[in-house]
């Protein structure tokens, strides 16, 4: 299970980002542990995904570090940059498969950019993935656009783990499902989570995810996060934090999690 | 990263055969693992052993190497047992089994080269260009309804829009279009001299210049560099308004598409193309007259007394085309934007054919235009 001991995976201080006049983040810290699921909460626009963009490199910060592996991503050469994107994954929010090429074919790019395979034997792989990711049989062969939402998000996932990384990074994977779609990509990762002893970054606004899967949460409020466990942010009196979690869906959500965790938490949450 | 290598070894023991797998089964050595595991000579009808103590590291790649060499020593009739897998592995084993095994999926494959197929793409692509030619017909029908329809309350016709296409499609096309003809007028100017000199009609160069750039040269190019500039932006527009869904949105509000988007287009362009056949014929001569100067010596008086020797008809012929090509590429421009599907990729594929398409019927018209007129002696 978790270990908050040891190494943070991902490590970040002291971040700044500032579009034009508009400061999104102001001296952020966080750390990511190996084999955790966090969750990244916040308001529309403050900055979840530009802080997820940022650690994987896609955003120039002004100020700050960010550590992935050890590796400062803010300063890294081309090198290394490569040797550390072949240990995470990226689901983004509406899949971004290539749209000219079929889902098996999507899955097998990153194959076939980092390892010298047959092509069968790829095709095998792309095949699995598919399974993995509990998509029915057939689904290898179509194009992005002939999948629906949830579809498009799953084969996302599978290409973000067609090369078994050590991190995935999800932006609101369950964003636009229908709630028993939503409830089963919850399944999906904390499956993926104890098979394959993955660390999960998770942009999300689901509250039921959170509850579900998130072993930390990590709430962005004021331009910086602040972290901790479901139960310790229950107990937070920022007015945000509160009104995010004790409002009707976050009760709604708090009261309805019938799973082992979420019991767990309840009654944590009601013991202190 | 130093890796131990996936390494499998065959032996027997009390009549059972014993594969003993090791090392790191990863997807990092996926690919040498899978050239091992097909160059064993696989046993069929035997008691197998799959040892798994020595897998170090196992993936998800590595985990279905493992069941597919189960799976495929099963399928020849051995019965296969695997042993002292580490515990932490097993439910990874268990989710790569649970994902069942999949046929891979079938790579789109280009036509077949073959003669039959060649004369079939033939005939699929005439169909095609037939439907297409209908649809745009189709397409043009609803356009004149629509145009016919707001003909009887013209106060719906949004001037705004019309105007505002017009700055886009003209105004800011004049600098492009007027050094173009301007060159091109001296282009001919140039070259033409050369050779009308050769059997001392050099004088004629103004006539020369003059008649081809009012008849044919100035509204064609004006069209195709409206082509190239504003049928494409009016297919990438309307396309791009496609795949947001905001013509289902215009349409759900009440607001007509066609009448919203296609017709000041339409209008703007018709208006906009001869306005700027003008400037382009006004600037093609200017250029060939600037030539004739430098080259020829023909000052202002003679080279205007040579522009009215040109028969009055040469003046109009452009003009009267352009409305016609404006048509041509406002039409084309938005009908390819509504064949848009929901994707970006085919804005992209379609504003190419868009431009091609416009540009194409532009100048079968413009033949048919030459055939006409040659027959009315004009």
């Amino acid at each position: 299970m978790p270990g908050q001991q040891g190494e943070p995976i991902i490590r970040v201080r002291g971040l700044v980002n500032r579009f034009g006049a508009e400061t999104v983040h102001d001296g952020l810290d966080l750390d990511v542990f190996r084999g955790e699921v966090l969750g990244v909460v916040g308001g529309s626009g403050s900055g979840k995904s530009v802080l997820l963009r940022t650690i994987v490199g896609l955003n120039r910060a002004i100020a700050g570090d960010v550590e992935v592996f050890g590796s400062r991503i803010l300063t890294i050469n081309d090198n290394d940059q490569r040797e550390i994107e072949k240990h995470w994954g990226v689901l983004f929010q509406d899949g971004a498969l290539f749209s000219s090429l079929t889902v098996a074919q999507n899955i097998e790019v990153p194959l076939k950019e980092y390892y010298d395979m047959p092509l069968r034997l790829m095709d095998e792989i792309a095949a699995f993935k598919v399974g993995i990711v509990g998509l029915p049989e057939g689904t290898g062969e179509k194009y992005p656009s002939q999948l629906s939402g949830g579809m498009r998000k799953r084969a996302g996932l599978a290409r973000a783990l067609a090369l078994d990384p050590e991190i995935v990074f999800l932006d609101e994977p369950t964003a636009g499902l229908d709630p028993i779609a939503a409830g089963e990509f919850d399944i999906l990762i904390r499956d993926l989570r104890s098979s394959l002893g993955l660390t999960v970054f998770m942009v999300t606004h689901d509250l039921d995810s959170l509850f579900a899967i998130c072993d930390r949460v990590a709430v962005l409020v004021d331009k910086k996060l602040r972290i901790g466990t479901l139960e310790q942010l229950l107990q937070d009196d920022h007015p945000w934090i509160h009104s995010y979690f004790h409002g009707p869906r976050g009760r709604a959500a708090l009261r309805s999690e019938t799973g082992q965790l979420g019991k767990e938490k309840m009654r944590a949450a009601a013991s202190v | 990263m130093a890796s131990v290598a996936a390494t499998l070894v065959e032996s027997e023991e009390s009549g059972a055969l014993v594969f003993a797998a090791a090392g790191e089964w990863l997807v990092a050595t996926a690919a040498e693992i899978d050239r091992r595991l097909h160059a064993i000579q696989m046993p069929s009808g035997k008691r197998v052993t799959l040892d798994l103590a020595g897998i170090d590291r196992l993936d998800t790649a590595g985990a279905w190497l493992l069941l597919r060499t189960e799976h495929d020593l099963t399928e020849r009739g051995n019965a296969v047992e695997m042993r002292n897998l580490q515990p932490s592995f097993e439910p990874l084993i268990d989710q790569v089994r649970a994902a069942g095994l999949i046929a891979p999926a079938r790579h789109p494959r280009p036509a077949h080269h073959t003669i039959a197929g060649f004369i079939a793409r033939i005939g699929e692509i005439s169909l095609a260009l037939i439907a297409r030619a209908y649809s745009i017909l189709g397409f043009f029908g609803v356009v004149s309804a629509t145009a016919l329809r707001l003909a009887r309350h013209p106060r719906r016709l949004n001037m705004t829009a019309i105007v505002a296409q017009m700055e886009q499609t003209g105004v800011n096309a004049l600098p492009i279009v007027s050094l173009l003809t301007f060159l091109i007028g001296v282009v001919i100017a140039y070259q033409g001299s050369d050779y009308l000199r050769f059997y001392g009609l050099e004088s004629y160069t103004v006539q020369l210049t003059a008649v081809s750039i009012l008849r044919e040269l100035g509204v064609l190019l004006t069209a195709i560099i409206l082509a190239g500039r504003s049928g494409s932006a009016f297919t990438a527009q309307i396309g791009t308004m496609r795949v947001n869904e905001e013509i289902d949105a215009m349409r759900t509000i009440g607001l007509d598409p066609v009448e919203v988007l296609v017709l000041p287009r339409l209008f703007g362009l018709m208006l906009t193309l001869p306005m700027l056949t003008l400037c382009a014929n006004f600037m093609g001569i200017l250029g060939g007259g600037l030539m004739a100067w430098a080259k020829l010596g023909i000052g202002i008086p003679e080279f205007l007394n040579h522009l009215s020797t040109i028969a009055p008809w040469s003046y109009w012929i452009g003009m009267i085309k352009s409305p016609f090509f404006a048509m041509i590429i406002a039409l084309i421009g938005c009908y390819e934007g509504f064949q848009v599907a929901r994707s970006a990729e085919s804005v992209g594929r379609l504003t190419t054919l868009s431009v091609v398409e416009a540009i194409f019927l532009v100048i079968v018209t413009d033949a048919g235009f030459s055939i006409f007129f040659s027959a009315l002696r004009i």
